[in-house]
C-alpha cells in the first residue's frame, strides 16, 4: 500500500481486499474485540481474560504483552490499537490496590470510545475448574438478562446493551435448533452483576418443545459495578443511525426480455462438429465389420441435411 | 323392540360417560405434556429471537438469594428463563436444510450501535457527470470474448486476454511515421503515459470527492510550497498566453523579472571587429605553438593536493595496505608530476573542474 496523502493505493488484489474489508459498509459484519492486559494483572484477571477470549474465539484478539494504559484518563492508546486491529469492542484487565481485579468492558464508534464500564471481579470460577464438556467454539449463545435493575436504572440499561453487543455472536438468518447449546445468564441485584454460563441439555418432553436442563459450564463471574463512562446522548444517537435501505444482491447473467422470458448466457467449449450426433437412424448404425463407403457417405450426408 | 330400548339407553349412557371421560383424559394428558415446559412468571419476558435474547423484568427475591444456595437459585432462575426462551424459539417457522432442521430467525429488535458511521454516497466522477449530461448509458459487456487467433474464449482484459497488443512480434510502420523510430518502444511509452494519466485522473476524482485542495499545474504536489517554487509557478503561468505574456498586466507592486531566459552572450554582429580579430589570432597562435600551455596556479594546487594525500596515507597505521598505498602514492606522484610538467594540451579540461560540473 502506498499513500498519496489522502488516498491509499493498493498494489495487489489481496491488499485491495484487505482495505475494502476495513471500509465502512451498509450492513456490518460481526464486531471483533481486543483483550488487553494492563500494567499489573493478577492471576484472576489473566485467567478471566483468557476465558473471555475462549468464549469469543474467532473474532477476538488477545494481546499478550502488558500495556501501561489508563483507559479512564487517556483513551488514545486504546483508540490506536482499535484502529490498527480494526476492533470495535475491547476488554481491559488490570489489578492494583485501589481497584483489585478490574475489568473494563468498552466499545468504540468510529475508533473513538463510546461506552466504558468498569467491573470488579469478586468471585471467579474459571473454565479449567469446571470439568464438564464444553460446547464448540463459535456457537451463538442464548443471552438472558434478569433483574428489574436492567430496566429501571439508566446505567444498567447501557450495560445491558454493551454486554449484548459484546457476547452476541454473528448475525445469522437461521439457526439450527439442536445447536442452541450455550446460555449466558446475567442477573443484576443490588449493584452487583452475576454472570453464569451454562450448557443447555434438551430433554424429551411430551410435546414438540423440549424440556431444558442446565449444566454448569464455563466461566462464572460475580461483578461489582465501579466507574463508568457513558457516551453523550447525541453521540449515542449518531452511533445508532442506520443507512437507508440495503438493496438485495442482483444475480448476474440473468436478464429478462420483453416477453418475460428469462435469458442467460453460456460460453461453450469448442465442439468438434464432425463428431456431432444429430438424429439416430437405426438403419445407418454401423454393424460389426460391415461398413461400405456408400453407407458412410449417406450417414455423413443425413445429419448434415438435418442441420 | 322392547329389548332394544334398554340397550339403546345403556349405550347412550355409556357413550356420554366415555365422551366426557375421553375429553377429560385428553385435557389431563395435555396438561401433563405441557407441565414439562411451562413456567409461571409474574411478568412475561421480553424476547428478541433475532439476537437469541430474553429479558426478565421480574423482581428477584433477595431472601432466597442470601442463602448459601445461591448457585442453585441462580441455576433454577436460569433454567426457567431459558425454558421460556426455547419455547419462543420453537414457535419460529422451520425448514429443512440438508437433513437438519433449522429455524428462520426474524430481524433483531434490539438496536445496537454501529461500528463505523454509514458510508456516504460518493459524488460522481468527472466521466460520470459527463455521461449523465450527454445521456450515455453504460453498456453491459460480456466477460469473455472470442479470440480468432487462439480459437477460444478468452477474457476481455487481464492475463491471457483476447487481443493482446504486447505479445505482437510484428508492428507495421505507418506511412507517415519516421522509418527509424522504434515502434515497440513507442507503444510501451504510450501505454505508460496512459497509465500515468489514468492514475492522475483517479487521484483527482478522489480529491474532488473528499474536497481536498490539490495544487494546480506547475507546482509540486506537496501541501507546502517554497517561495521560489510559487514565484516560478506565477511566472510560468504569466507567460503561458498566446502572446507569451506581453500583454499581461502586473499586480500593483509586482516587478517584471528582467533576467529570465537562458544566459548566452554573443558578440554584436556589426560594429568594431577588432576584438573578434584579436581573439581569432590568439587562437591560431596557441594552436601553432609547440610548447603546451601551462596554468601555473592549477599545477601548483594539484601538486599540493597530491602531497597532502600522500602524507595522510603514510600516517595511517595499516600495515597491510601500506605497501599498496605506497605504490599508489608513487603512481600518483608520477602522474601529478607528469601532469604538472607534461603536455596538457589545449581543450583538455583538467580533472579539478569536474567538481564544478
Amino acid at each position: 500500500m502506498t499513500r498519496y496523502g489522502f488516498a491509499l493505493k493498493a498494489k495487489t488484489r489481496r491488499s485491495k481486499r484487505f482495505l475494502q474489508s476495513r471500509q465502512p459498509k451498509l450492513t456490518e459484519d460481526q464486531k471483533s474485540s481486543m483483550i488487553i492486559r494492563g500494567g499489573n494483572t493478577s492471576q484472576t484477571v489473566s485467567q478471566a481474560l483468557k476465558d473471555v477470549y475462549a468464549l469469543k474465539k474467532p473474532n477476538a484478539v488477545l494481546y499478550k504483552r502488558k500495556n501501561m494504559v489508563r483507559p479512564f484518563d487517556d483513551s488514545t492508546a486504546l483508540e490506536f490499537f482499535s484502529k490498527k486491529s480494526d476492533c470495535s469492542l475491547f476488554l481491559f484487565g488490570s489489578h492494583n490496590k485501589k481497584r483489585p481485579n478490574n475489568l473494563i468492558f468498552g466499545r468504540m464508534f468510529d475508533f473513538h470510545v463510546l461506552d466504558m464500564f468498569e467491573l470488579g471481579i469478586e468471585r471467579f470460577v474459571s473454565l479449567r475448574d469446571v470439568k464438564t464438556d464444553t460446547c464448540p467454539e463459535g456457537t451463538k449463545p442464548l443471552l438472558v438478562f434478569a433483574g428489574e435493575l436492567f430496566e429501571t436504572d439508566r446505567e444498567h440499561q447501557r450495560l445491558r446493551s454493551l454486554l449484548t453487543d459484546f457476547f452476541c455472536g454473528p448475525r445469522v438468518s437461521a439457526v439450527r435448533l439442536a445447536g442452541l447449546e450455550h446460555v449466558l445468564h446475567f442477573t443484576a441485584l443490588e449493584g452487583k452483576i452475576y454472570m453464569r454460563s451454562y450448557k443447555v441439555l434438551l430433554k424429551k418432553s411430551g410435546c414438540r418443545t423440549p424440556r431444558i436442563q442446565l449444566q454448569d459450564m464455563g466461566p462464572s463471574f460475580d461483578f461489582v459495578m465501579r466507574r463508568n463512562h457513558m457516551a453523550s446522548d447525541d453521540l449515542y444517537k449518531t452511533a445508532h443511525r442506520q443507512p437507508r435501505g440495503v438493496k438485495p444482491k442482483k444475480k448476474k447473467n440473468i436478464s429478462h426480455d420483453a416477453f418475460g422470458t428469462r435469458l442467460g448466457r453460456l460460453h461453450m467449449q469448442k465442439q468438434d462438429l464432425d463428431k456431432l450426433q444429430t438424429r439416430k437412424m437405426k438403419g445407418l448404425r454401423k454393424r460389426r465389420g460391415e461398413q461400405t463407403a456408400e453407407t458412410a457417405a449417406a450417414a455423413a450426408k443425413a445429419p448434415r441435411t438435418d442441420e | 323392540m322392547w329389548g332394544r330400548k334398554p340397550r339403546c339407553v345403556i349405550r347412550t349412557k355409556m357413550a356420554s360417560c366415555s365422551f366426557e371421560d375421553v375429553l377429560a383424559k385428553a385435557e389431563r394428558d395435555e396438561a401433563e405434556k405441557l407441565k414439562g415446559i411451562t413456567v409461571s412468571k409474574e411478568l412475561d419476558l421480553e424476547f428478541d429471537p433475532g439476537n437469541l435474547l430474553a429479558f426478565d423484568k421480574n423482581r428477584i427475591d433477595t431472601r432466597e438469594f442470601k442463602d448459601c444456595k445461591r448457585e442453585d437459585f441462580l441455576r433454577s432462575l436460569a433454567r426457567d428463563n431459558t425454558q421460556l426462551l426455547i419455547n419462543e424459539m420453537w414457535k419460529l417457522p422451520t425448514e429443512r436444510v440438508e437433513e437438519v432442521i433449522v429455524a428462520k430467525l426474524p430481524d433483531p429488535t434490539t438496536l445496537l450501535p454501529r461500528e463505523k458511521p454509514a458510508p456516504k454516497p460518493k459524488p460522481p466522477t468527472k466521466w460520470e457527470q459527463f455521461a449523465k449530461l450527454k445521456g450515455i448509458q453504460k453498456k453491459k459487456k460480456t466477460n469473455l470474448v472470442w479470440d480468432e487467433v487462439h480459437k477460444e474464449w478468452r477474457r476481455r482484459w487481464g492475463y491471457k486476454r483476447a487481443k493482446d497488443d504486447t505479445k505482437e512480434w510484428l508492428i507495421e510502420v505507418p506511412e507517415n511515421a519516421d522509418p527509424n523510430e522504434d515502434q515497440f518502444n513507442k507503444r510501451n511509452k504510450a501505454k505508460k503515459e496512459r497509465v500515468a494519466r489514468n492514475e492522475y485522473n483517479r487521484l483527482k476524482n478522489i480529491a474532488r470527492a473528499q474536497k481536498i485542495k490539490v495544487p494546480g499545474m506547475g507546482l509540486a504536489p506537496t501541501p507546502r510550497q517554497s517561495k521560489a517554487e510559487l514565484a516560478q509557478a506565477v511566472n510560468v503561468a504569466k507567460i503561458s498566453t498566446a502572446s507569451v505574456g506581453k500583454f499581461q498586466d502586473n499586480l500593483p507592486k509586482e516587478k517584471t523579472p528582467k533576467n529570465t531566459g537562458r544566459k548566452r552572450k554573443f558578440q554584436p554582429l556589426i560594429g568594431d571587429f577588432s576584438s573578434e580579430k584579436q581573439k581569432q589570432l590568439d587562437l591560431l597562435k596557441v594552436m601553432d605553438s609547440k610548447k603546451p600551455r601551462l596554468d601555473v596556479t592549477k599545477a601548483v594546487n594539484k601538486q599540493m593536493r597530491e602531497e597532502d594525500m600522500e602524507s595522510r596515507h603514510k600516517n595511517k597505521k595499516d600495515f597491510g595496505k601500506k605497501g599498496r598505498r605506497g605504490k599508489m602514492s608513487g603512481k600518483g606522484k608520477g602522474k601529478a608530476g607528469g601532469k604538472g610538467k607534461g603536455p596538457k594540451g589545449k581543450g583538455r579540461k583538467p580533472q579539478m573542474k569536474q567538481g564544478k560540473r
